[in-house]
């Protein structure tokens, strides 16, 4: 990937968190080196073990979290803490309570300093996107799992990012909803050419949206593996039985298969 | 595709909501059940009636009879407004200093570490104890008592508010950091929302210690009030007499309690939504 048309650039990123282990404080190496490149309006998937520092790098692409040495570039400008070029799409939603959905977005909206006027028609167009206009009076409490997280997306795309970051944004979901959802991602990537990179543990849900998997292990990249599927991604079943698929699920198990037996090896 | 799907969600949520309200089978609403309740343990006082000593106790006709005539002589509502004065400032004081404090403590370490253990240790003390000493620094009338009352409501609230600030969802407050809300914006609209329900929790224990506060100051020092009314008639063995302002300071925090209880469903009705519906 040529850093002309790159999105999203990792340049030598490590993070090193302080560790209290039995009253001594131990440093924990996260992140060790990684470089890594996403072209703009692809789609990459962040897999490994747990532990392995995937949710780091997201939280830092984020300016969640500040790498210890390195950079990360959104763009042509290096991440300092937040940004509106960037969309964060939480593991559970993470939508304030207190908020009815269409509110949820609206904080969003406000946070980039939108009048009430664009805050109401954009969130309202949002929450259409994602297929609850119906629901847009209602607190969170009031949503399924599925529909909180629809609205997760909808606030972290009311924004408008360059780049939309998802961490593990399905896990919680049942395999319907989480499939349903899944196909909504793609057809939303399909209108509007975003970047997307995303956490995952599910190596189907990897395979399925990604262009490409970064595989970690251990906090470093272990392998980026390619996944040729033509897009637009539209017919579900055609895709899992494909040739493709097949394959580069199994690669990617055994890549996720060894990653985990060296980690073991590595605490062993 | 994807939107029709989504309304037929809508529909489920909707179907299990108006499902779960109406999952108790038989209809008998919540006061029906209470009203009877208080009727049954009213009757089976009163009929127990002719045999207690009325030194011992009393029963229900009796005090509402003692009742009746306190309340036409005038002495009930002079003592209610007596013992309110230094209820409500002593109250309200705590309230508008207590909360604050909380928030100080919770969100500052600095705060924290120099005032925490002050807060901590005052909570921990029987207050009641320093009333000797209060009584000399003010006296016997309005201000020690509204001292007492404030002493004895404050650290529960500022405790409670502290503890809410603790109890803030980490989560939440990095949503308003991952969308660059401002500091004012996270603390009015994430870090106050989540604290508002252990503010409230705090205003309302505070009810309880001040009743308490209130009657343990009427006892000690100038002897006025409802409180100073029981010690009245407890002393010439009038046990009508001295149920009679029991009762009213009961029904007087019951109904405080309830105010309070009002103020949290106008103020965060969110809260009692999501209770409501997980506790049922």
């Amino acid at each position: 990937m040529s850093d002309a048309t790159a999105s999203v650039r990792f340049e030598n990123v490590s993070k090193t968190f302080d560790v209290s282990v039995g009253g001594s404080v131990q440093a924990m190496r996260a992140l060790d080196d990684v470089s890594f490149s996403v072209g703009q309006g692809e789609i990459v998937a962040l897999a490994g073990p747990s532990g392995c520092g995937k949710t780091t790098a997201l939280r830092i692409l984020m300016g969640l979290e500040t790498a210890t040495s390195g950079s990360v570039v959104v763009g042509d400008k290096p991440v300092h803490g937040c940004g509106h070029d960037r969309g964060m799409v939480f593991q559970h939603a993470e939508l304030l309570p207190w908020k009815t959905a269409i509110e949820n977005i609206k904080f969003a909206l406000a946070a980039k300093g939108l009048t009430k006027v664009d805050q109401d028609r954009t969130a309202g167009r949002y929450l259409d996107l994602v297929g609850l206009a119906r629901a847009r009076d209602r607190r969170p409490y009031q949503l399924s799992g599925g529909m909180k997280q629809r609205v997760g997306i909808a606030r972290a795309l009311a924004i408008d990012p360059d780049v939309l970051l998802m961490d593990e944004p399905f896990g919680a979901l049942d395999s319907q909803t989480r499939e349903a959802l899944q196909m909504e991602v793609l057809s939303i990537h399909e209108r509007t050419k975003k970047t997307v990179i995303f956490v995952t543990h599910d190596i189907d849900e990897a395979v399925l949206l990604a262009d490409r998997i970064v595989v970690m292990c251990a906090g470093r990249i272990r392998e980026i593996i390619p996944v040729a599927i033509e897009r637009p991604r539209r017919d579900i079943r055609a895709i899992r039985t494909s040739h493709e698929f097949v394959t580069k699920r199994t690669v990617i198990w055994e890549a996720l298969h060894d990653a985990g037996s060296l980690t073991a090896t590595a605490i062993a | 595709m994807a939107i029709s799907s989504e309304q037929r969600a809508v529909d489920r949520v909707d179907a299990y909501l108006a499902r779960s309200r109406t999952k108790a089978g038989w209809h008998v609403p919540d006061w029906a059940i209470t009203t009877v309740s208080l009727v049954a343990v009213l009757g089976i006082w009163q009929a127990a009636g002719p045999w207690i000593d009325p030194l011992f106790a009393s029963y229900p006709s009796a005090i509402l009879a003692a009742g009746e005539r306190m309340a036409a002589s005038g002495q009930l509502s002079k003592a209610l407004w007596s013992s309110m004065q230094p209820f409500l400032a002593g109250y309200l004081l705590a309230a508008v200093v207590g909360v604050p404090a909380g928030l100080l403590l919770g969100r500052y370490r600095v705060v924290r570490a120099a005032l925490g253990i002050y807060v901590t240790a005052g909570y921990s003390t029987p207050l009641i104890a320093l009333v000797p000493l209060l009584m000399i620094w003010f006296g016997l009338g309005f201000m020690v008592k509204m001292v007492i009352i404030f002493l004895l409501t404050f650290f529960p609230i500022c405790i409670n508010t502290w503890a809410g600030v603790r109890a803030v969802p980490k989560s939440l407050v990095e949503v308003g950091t991952a969308f660059c809300a401002s500091q004012s914006t996270i603390m009015n609209e994430i870090v106050l929302p989540a604290v508002l329900p252990y503010i409230m929790a705090g205003l309302r224990l505070g009810i309880g210690k001040a009743v308490i506060a209130m009657v343990i100051a009427e006892f000690l020092t100038a002897i006025t009030g409802l409180g100073g009314t029981i010690i009245k008639a407890a002393n010439s063995f009038r046990t009508a007499d001295m149920l009679v302002p029991i009762i009213v300071i009961m029904v007087l925090a019951v109904v405080l309690t309830h105010i309070v209880t009002l103020i949290e469903r106008w103020v965060a009705p969110w809260q009692s939504e999501i209770a409501g519906d997980d506790g049922a």
